[in-house]
């Protein structure tokens, strides 16, 4: 089943492009007329996708405090989060006089053109990657990272104290975790060898980087769901939020349609933090094989691979809706102190232990 | 546009910012206006009036039976211990005997009263941290305390049960079944609470050594109840001046040493567990006999001067009475516990983060009706 399901995606892939090719002539505009369809196809995955995960959110909270969650729109209340779009987008879209109207409409704008970006390497399933470029892993820490820009933009420009105390708190956060996400990938990077997310999916086919890797690599991983749930501000990370002392920082002027850009681009970056965990750490879309259990490998094997992928995400979306239910959140000092006291030290430590590990070949 | 300028900030470079009215964590509408240096709080200047109702003068045109209630809009969540102290402030001023079974509802009432209090303040303590889920778990046990009161009161919020003299009518027959099963259900769930909050690393980072109140500053505000106690003065009303059979009860006055926010967190934790514990102690033993003493129905109090004060939730209330001899008061006075609180907020903290004001907020209880009246 999963190899008809994988052929049917390349094999789609290849007719649309021997159609364009002999429709249109020149490669440039193919080339754009391809890059067009891919976008088309990438935003009617995403808004279903943050659907889904509004209304996981949602569900998740309501079960850990005694709540029943939305209930009463469509089946088990499925349809709320729709309903609510509808009601963002016909919301008026307030500007604040005294802002700076340029920056402060652009700004949502840029924070979710970034978050979608960084969607392009993402490797779905077997065979099925937007843009399999040799720099994958480089392109999506860089790409990630413009969108504190969006967010100072957004604080800036509101004319609003709250808002650019919370720019503020985010630009300082964001630069900062930044190092350890991109100090754990380079653990990865070290063990395969390379930038290319299809190659470091392939590695793992003999077992994922997690259970591979042994204790550095597991730190590694620890350290890089601690620090992305702090780079894309969610709880108990959400400094830049932070609604009992800033009342919403750096969005709290903006409403209607603007704001619920934000909400998207926060679901679409939890979606791909989670993502790049499950196939730096998790394999991918790699079926889980035990060593030389033929049989049971086989079983695995008929999983499809979109499912793997699909299914380590979630769970990991899982474990960061839950920290966001449980904990309390840090003080900006405290924030910082656990970044550079703590989480970088010790990534750098267990940089020099796994770069031993792959001179040596202590894995696996 | 331009920065400067008296409310955006200051020359020397502090920005200022009006917390609340309206703001997610002032509870209500409490005005703070705040002076920062990049998210260092230089000066706190509280702004209140924004809900005066002017009871205190509302309450000199109002008879000696109607006038406690009013208080009941004053600290909301004290509302039974608000009533009970004007009404012993009365019963101050008549002599008239209170009915021992009068004064074992009224403390039973009372307890419950500041243990769904304590409730409240929990979970909210969580949710101005940023702990959302905590609040619900509150709010699971302090309804169950609520839907006592409604069997018994007929409200939930506002109990207004006191009359000078007594209790308006006896308790509901299924009372003590339910606090009973209430008291199973909050001893419980004591596990939960403090592995959801007392025990997380970030709750202690957030509340350990912030907001240090110490013993010298707490006397000279007149800071009063837990936030008094956590800093190490021992000042319960109801050991020190006992009312209506505290004297009579085993109980143990909380006082802890260390006067920073988590201090005063454990100090109403462990309060919560005395309430629990006096309340078991007493209601298998409701006392027979009336409910109310011989009043007349138009109450007249004897020239003169009249002070009660009693323990609330958030420590001392004061009742002033001034009466002239007629049917209604001369003047009244209230000593709220929170007015004096607040007035330590600033001393608590300048010097820490904004995150660390909430946190501060939080542990002092503030409830604004109390503080504006």
């Amino acid at each position: 089943m999963n190899q008809l399901l994988e052929i049917s995606f390349s094999s789609l892939a290849s007719s649309i492009h021997s159609w364009l090719s002999s429709a249109i002539a020149n490669a440039t505009i193919l080339n754009v007329v391809e890059m067009a369809i891919a976008g088309v196809c990438l935003l009617v995955f995403l808004v279903p996708l943050c659907f889904v995960l509004g209304y996981m959110e949602r569900k998740v909270a309501a079960f850990m405090q005694l709540r029943l969650g939305p209930n009463r729109v469509g089946p088990k209340g499925t349809l709320q989060i729709v309903a609510d779009t509808v009601k963002l987008i016909f919301k008026e879209g307030l500007t604040p006089n005294a802002s700076d109207k340029f920056l402060f409409n652009l700004a949502p704008i840029i924070v979710v053109v970034v978050s979608m970006l960084v969607m392009a390497p993402i490797a779905f399933a077997k065979n099925f990657q937007l843009w399999d470029l040799n720099i994958g892993v480089l392109y999506v820490t860089s790409i990630s990272s413009i969108a504190v820009i969006g967010i100072l933009m957004a604080g800036w420009s509101s004319y609003n104290k709250y808002s650019l105390l919370g720019a503020m708190r985010s630009g300082a956060q964001i630069v900062s975790y930044e190092l350890s996400v991109g100090l754990s990938i380079i653990s990865i990077v070290i063990m395969t060898g390379s930038l290319k997310i299809s190659d470091i999916v392939m590695s793992q086919a003999d077992g994922w980087w997690i259970f591979k890797g042994h204790l550095p690599i597991f730190i590694s991983f620890v350290i890089f769901v601690i620090a992305s749930t702090a780079e894309i501000n969610r709880a108990p990370f959400d400094l830049s939020e932070a609604e009992q002392e800033l009342t919403g920082g750096f969005h709290t002027e903006y409403s209607g349609m603007k704001f619920a850009m934000f909400l998207l681009a926060e679901y679409i970056n939890l979606f791909v933090v989670s993502a790049m965990a499950a196939t730096l750490f998790l394999g991918g879309w790699m079926p889980f094989h035990i060593g030389h259990w033929e049989a049971f490998n086989h079983i695995m094997d008929f999983i499809p691979s979109s499912l793997w992928f699909l299914g380590k995400t979630f769970a990991i979306i899982f474990i960061i809706m839950q920290f966001r239910w449980t904990f309390p959140r840090l003080r900006v000092d405290q924030l910082l102190n656990l970044e550079w006291k703590y989480l970088l030290p010790i990534s750098m430590v267990n940089i020099i232990l796994v770069t031993i590990m792959a001179i040596m070949g202590w894995y696996l | 546009m331009s920065l400067l300028g008296e409310n955006f900030m200051t020359e020397e470079g502090e920005f200022v910012i009006n917390m609340g009215p309206q703001h997610p964590s002032t509870h209500g509408v409490l005005h703070l206006k705040v002076w920062l240096d990049g998210e260092t709080i230089k000066k706190v200047q509280p702004h209140l009036g924004y809900i005066h109702r002017s009871i205190e003068k509302m309450s000199e045109r109002l008879s000696y039976r109607n006038f406690i209630y009013a208080t009941s809009r004053m600290d909301y969540l004290s509302a039974h211990i608000n009533n009970q102290a004007c009404a012993l402030a009365v019963e101050k001023g008549l002599q008239v005997e209170v009915p021992a079974r009068a004064q074992a509802i009224r403390v039973l009432l009372a307890e419950l009263t500041r243990l769904q209090s304590h409730q409240l303040w929990w979970g909210c303590t969580g949710l101005d941290l940023g702990a959302v889920t905590p609040f619900f778990y509150a709010f699971r046990e302090r309804e169950a305390i609520m839907e006592i009161f409604e069997e018994t009161c007929g409200a939930r919020l506002t109990q207004n049960f006191c009359v000078p003299g007594g209790v308006m009518y006896d308790v509901n027959p299924n009372f003590q079944k339910r606090v009973k099963d209430v008291m199973q259900q909050i001893k419980s769930k004591y596990r939960e609470y403090e592995e959801i909050l007392t025990g997380n690393v970030i709750f202690e980072n957030r509340t350990k050594g912030v907001g240090y109140l110490s013993k010298e500053d707490a006397i000279s505000f007149g800071v009063t109840g837990p936030t008094a106690r956590a800093s190490g003065i021992s000042c319960d009303i109801r050991k020190w001046f006992p009312y209506d059979g505290y004297e009579k009860l085993d109980f143990e006055e909380v006082v802890m040493e260390g006067g920073d926010c988590y201090t005063r967190y454990m100090a109403r934790i462990e309060e919560m567990k005395q309430s629990v514990h006096i309340i078991e102690q007493m209601i298998d033993n409701l006392p027979e006999g009336d409910i109310q003493g011989k009043t007349k129905n138009v109450i007249k109090l004897p020239k003169g001067e009249f002070y009660q004060k009693v323990e609330t939730a958030r420590g001392e209330l004061g009742v002033y009475i001034v009466s002239d001899g007629a049917a209604s008061p001369y003047r009244i006075k209230y000593r709220s516990p929170n007015f004096s609180n607040l007035s330590a907020l600033e001393t608590m903290s300048v010097g820490t983060k904004i995150g660390d004001l909430v946190a501060i907020m939080a542990t002092i209880d503030l409830v604004i009706p109390d503080i504006d009246r």
